[in-house]
């Protein structure tokens, strides 16, 4: 009950307009950490997007988990590319930030035909602007160039 | 890159001889250098220092042994740059061949040919391998397209192969709910994911963002009875079991795939430990060591997934940062520390590492349990220590500190670790 109060507290923009009849209830959603290994069961109270509260955090990063993975949640992309010269034949990679969600396939997908050339060193850039992101993705890994001088 | 010192500058004697450049290896070449040890060489049998790493090119190492999380091929190369401004001499391409009671290390590459090394002391430091099909024994045909999650990882992540179109992955390790993903996002169909146990053995962010994000079906208390096809995996069985773990036919089913993979467990790589003559421990497949992760046999020391399996890089690089400083502290003269007390596990503990540990010292121990307990569990060490934690899961090492305040008091020279339901203790 004490969540209702709160409710309106936190989302006054809302209660001014006097529409709090087109607002949804306080619904509990369940989602789990990925901040860590310890995998916290979080537990969300929000109304749609507004989020009242977070629960069952060890850490200020679980808070901070519950609150995105709620309104926007994002996941960091590691992959590979083609690299020419180098140990292996592919460059590990990945975004410079956690990207949406929804498009994490697509930012792999598009980097399917990026190619590199040995050496390259870890945080060089691969693509800037993933997928519209502005976020970038970079090289995880030091690569020589090898092979016959 | 690739660093192999020649022969001109490899010694003939060094402090500390390491053998394996994964992130254990490399945390004992740095503990080794800050106490002390003047020479330390650094084996590894890949062209690139970082062992496994180098493949886990995923994000989640690092949290705590550099504050924010990072990929495996990052955490390696940090840690490769340290090694490199403390002088280490790191050999890659190079196998270690034996190494001797008295501690004379036979090392093979295609750079120095054969050589021997007299070390005062060695650091075992080889990781651990996969359990392949052959260690469950599923029955069947013996078509291509089974391997390994993790073999399948190196095809993917540093040869550039995909393993097949359609695949089936046994066992919910990490590895095999991170194959899940990183197969599915290279195209290939991820059909299911099958645990034997009724609760998932990988960690839970894996199963949130390797198998629910991508809608992949993770099939618990469910096993792989059968593998059919002639030279290629056509499709498996598959069964759910009951709760002693068999699988009821009548309710099987078929998959067809063309791959697949098996992520059904690590068990530590101790050849080496073995045929020197180290003491193993059958509960974990590694050697016994003492509270500063020397083995049983004076001056080799072991840290890492070759005395246990670890669920986290992190820990790993801890322990191993804990042999290399009394392999260093060894090496240069100091006292062995008196390893008085035994650890053993006790009431829902599956092993403990250390096996002894030093009433003056301060260690971190490590356990598995071997069942769930889904609330709050005490962790208690003999009639001494006690400490409270949130849950336990056979999927999550426990570590529990203990100092010498602890245990001043203590007058044995044995001690139970047990994990127990609070509820239970209360009673």
């Amino acid at each position: 009950m004490t969540d209702r109060t709160a409710t309106r507290d936190d989302g006054s923009d809302r209660a001014d307009r006097g529409d709090r009849d087109d607002r949804g209830e306080v619904e509990t959603h369940v989602y789990l950490c990925t901040g860590c290994p310890l995998g916290c069961r979080l537990e969300v109270d929000a109304v749609d997007d507004d989020v009242l509260e977070v629960r069952g955090f060890a850490c200020r990063r679980g808070e901070r988990y519950g609150r995105q993975e709620h309104v926007d949640p994002r996941r960091p992309v590691a992959t590979t590319v083609w690299i020419e010269g180098a140990v292996d034949r592919r460059a590990p990679v990945r975004t410079a930030e956690p990207v949406p969600r929804d498009l994490v396939r697509d930012v792999v997908a598009s980097l399917r035909g990026v190619r590199l050339e040995a050496p390259v060193r870890r945080g060089d850039l691969v693509v800037a602007d993933v997928c519209d992101t502005g976020i970038d993705v970079i090289v995880t890994r030091d690569l020589e160039r090898i092979g016959r001088p | 890159m690739p660093i192999t010192p020649d022969r001109r500058h490899l010694q003939s004697r060094y402090d500390v001889v390491i053998v394996g450049a994964g992130p254990a290896g490399m945390a004992a070449a740095l503990g080794a250098r800050e106490r002390g040890a003047e020479h330390v060489l650094l084996v590894d049998r890949e062209t690139d220092p970082g062992g496994i790493l180098l493949q886990c090119i995923h994000s989640g190492f690092g949290l705590h042994a550099f504050g924010e999380e990072v990929t495996g091929p990052e955490y390696a190369g940090r840690f490769l740059e340290q090694v490199l401004e403390q002088d280490v001499d790191v050999l890659t391409d190079a196998y270690v061949m034996d190494v001797t009671a008295d501690r004379r290390v036979k090392l093979m590459s295609p750079r120095v040919g054969v050589h021997t090394v007299d070390a005062a002391t060695v650091v075992l430091a080889m990781g651990a391998r996969e359990r392949t099909r052959e260690a469950i024994r599923i029955p069947g045909d013996r078509p291509s397209g089974v391997m390994t999650a993790g073999f399948a990882q190196q095809l993917v992540n540093l040869e550039g192969y995909l393993p097949g179109r359609r695949a089936v992955i046994l066992g919910s390790g990490d590895i095999g709910l991170i194959m899940a993903r990183r197969l599915a996002l290279e195209g290939v169909e991820v059909v299911g994911v099958f645990e034997l146990l009724p609760q998932p053995s990988g960690l839970t962010r894996n199963v949130v963002q390797c198998l629910d994000d991508l809608d992949i079906p993770l099939h618990l208390s469910t096993t792989v009875i059968r593998i059919h096809g002639r030279d290629r995996v056509e499709r498996v069985t598959v069964a759910p079991v009951d709760d002693d773990r068999r699988p009821i036919p009548e309710k099987a089913w078929d998959v067809d795939c063309d791959t697949l993979l098996l992520s059904i467990g690590l068990i530590p790589d101790a050849e080496l430990a073995r045929s020197l003559g180290a003491q193993l421990d059958p509960l974990t497949g590694g050697p016994v060591v003492s509270g500063t992760m020397e083995t049983t046999l004076p001056g080799v020391f072991a840290a890492g997934n070759v005395v246990h399996v670890n669920d986290l890089a992190d820990w790993v690089s801890r322990e191993a940062q804990v042999a290399g400083e009394a392999a260093g502290a060894l090496a240069t003269g100091a006292r062995r520390p008196d390893q008085d007390i035994r650890l053993i596990p006790g009431e829902n503990v599956a092993y403990v590492v250390p096996h002894t540990i030093a009433s003056d010292g301060t260690h971190t121990l490590s356990f598995r349990v071997r069942r769930p307990i889904h609330g709050p569990t005490v962790l208690r060490l003999g009639e001494i220590h006690r400490r409270k934690v949130r849950a336990v899961v056979p999927a999550e090492m426990v570590t529990m500190k203990v100092s010498p305040r602890i245990l001043e008091g203590f007058r044995g020279d044995v001690l139970r670790v047990d994990a127990i339901a609070a509820e239970e203790v209360a009673r």
